[in-house]
């Protein structure tokens, strides 16, 4: 079995005249969470996305437990997206269902549960995000930020997928928050054991969960290491994106 | 100009394999009974009002036309007139327009709420498929109830029409109904029902098409919502005549 659970392999993505992927290459091992730093703009969450086939490249290759995405249709993609799980940036959770239907989305269209075992397993994945039933009958509108991404993150990890991707699981969350989100993934790490990938400039958030760093400068993964090797990195421009991002928190 | 006719070509040739796919996926297991359902109840029956309202004053006013436009002929073709207009051309027409306006502006609104809000790509990264959840019910629902709400409306429209040539114009219900009969033949309700099938699939699938293409913001929510509107409403009025030139050849 390869070690790493994803590759990204000379990754190129443009839309129009801009190019924002120059040519990617980065693994992510299997368990380890992979934190991948950059700023506005450097391609990160395009990145993400490449992962389950929500984009496509125009040139490169992506991996995902052995399966190249390359030439993949929607319905190929599907065996994929049911292995590696998505938080979005923004959450996304349909604002026409309530909270229990939108965690129970995925087992309704995906397993042949009864009710009660759907009730069951999505009780089961609202504790771990540490929500209880009360939740339950609420609409997304009805909710704090920070709730809607629990809720997000229990729709996620609903099919008990091998992975989990991030997209800025902090952004827009008050501090106290943000910290409670970065505790989240911590312990969702090591209850379930998945490979994550964390997408954010929040460098508290970053030192919090981080097995292991990369760093994304304008479309090229400049930096993959270690949280100590990132520490002690001599690239001027990770340098100056830790300084100026610990500044930040400090202030 | 070559950019303008380009891009037509791109939406057309988009909407048509939206249309495709929709039918395709629609197909497959399971089917989204539960959805469509709720579809019917919200795009059809939430119409009702608007369509039949229309419908009711547009055979109020044929009716009043007829008899005033054609002095002492007119009051004898009102039934004729009031009828054959109503059934052949304006029922399915208006009832296609107003559909067009509320229904399609909601669907694109709706649609391309969800696509700045990553739902819609929530929904593939949850291994479903977009078009089979959010198209295929909508597309459905509006070719099962344009054609229900048309018959509705020519029905409303006819009987608009009674109202005003026996409460304004002194006929008679039976005088009226008599005509009516006289004047309808089964081609015409079928040729006017038929066409509404078109015009529901025109509608529906550039209502989605535009609003899973929508980019930014709640603006670009708001621009594509006038483009369904528009393009719509340009798709009934052009289709129509070649759907009437089709259905006299038969």
């Amino acid at each position: 079995m390869d070690a790493a659970f994803i590759r990204f392999e000379d990754l190129h993505k443009r839309f129009q005249e801009n190019q924002v992927l120059r040519g990617v290459d980065l693994q992510v091992m299997r368990g380890e969470t992979l934190v991948i730093l950059g700023g506005s703009g450097s391609g990160k969450s395009v990145l993400l996305r490449h992962t389950i086939g929500l984009m496509l490249p125009e040139r490169g290759r992506v991996i995902v437990d052995g399966t190249d995405l390359t030439g993949l249709s929607e319905e190929d993609l599907m065996p994929v997206r049911k292995k590696v799980g998505m938080l979005f940036q923004g959450s996304a959770l349909f604002d026409s269902m309530d909270v229990f239907e939108n965690v129970a989305y995925a087992l309704r269209e995906h397993t042949e549960l009864s009710e009660e075992e759907i009730e069951a397993r999505v009780r089961q994945k609202l504790s771990l995000v540490e929500l209880d039933e009360s939740v339950e009958r609420r609409m997304p509108a009805d909710l704090s930020g920070g709730m809607r991404k629990r809720v997000a993150l229990a729709r996620a990890i609903a099919l008990e997928p091998a992975g989990l991707l991030y997209d800025e699981p902090t952004t827009g969350l008050d501090p106290i928050t943000a910290q409670a989100i970065n505790a989240l993934i911590r312990n969702l790490q090591s209850t379930l054991s998945v490979t994550s990938i964390v997408v954010t400039h929040d460098i508290a958030s970053t030192f919090m969960v981080a097995d292991r760093i990369a760093f994304l400068y304008e479309g090229q993964m400049v930096f993959a290491g270690s949280v100590a090797e990132a520490r002690g990195s001599v690239d001027p421009r990770l340098r100056t994106f830790l300084s100026a991002g610990n500044g930040a928190s400090h202030v | 100009m070559v950019d303008i006719f380009n891009a037509t070509l791109e939406h057309l040739g988009g909407i048509g394999i939206l249309a495709r796919n929709t039918f395709r996926q629609g197909m497959r297991r399971p089917r989204e009974w539960s959805i469509l359902v709720e579809q019917l109840q919200h795009l059809g029956v939430g119409s009702a009002p608007i369509v039949l309202t229309t419908a009711l004053f547009t055979g109020m006013v044929l009716a009043l036309q007829t008899a005033v436009s054609w002095a002492a002929f007119g009051k004898l073709l009102i039934g004729d007139v009031v009828s054959l207009s109503i059934v052949r051309e304006l029922g399915p027409v208006l009832s296609a327009l107003m559909i067009g306006g509320r229904v399609g502006a909601g669907i694109t609104a709706e649609i391309g709420s969800m696509k700045v809000t990553e739902q819609v790509d929530a929904i593939r990264a949850l291994a479903a498929d977009p078009v089979k959840k959010l198209v295929f019910p909508k597309v459905m629902a509006t070719l099962i109830m344009l054609p229900v709400l048309t018959i509705l409306a020519n029905f409303v429209g006819i009987m608009g029409g009674w109202l005003i040539a026996c409460t304004e114009l002194d006929q008679t219900s039976e005088f009226y109904l008599k005509h009516v009969r006289g004047a309808l033949a089964v081609h015409d309700i079928f040729s006017g029902i038929g066409k509404t099938v078109f015009f529901a699939l025109f509608i529906s699938t550039i209502a989605c098409y535009n609003g899973l293409r929508v980019t930014g913001g709640a603006d670009g929510v708001g621009r594509a919502t006038t483009q369904t509107v528009v393009a719509a409403s340009i798709a009934v009025l052009i289709s129509d005549f070649f759907l009437t030139k089709l259905f006299l050849i038969f």
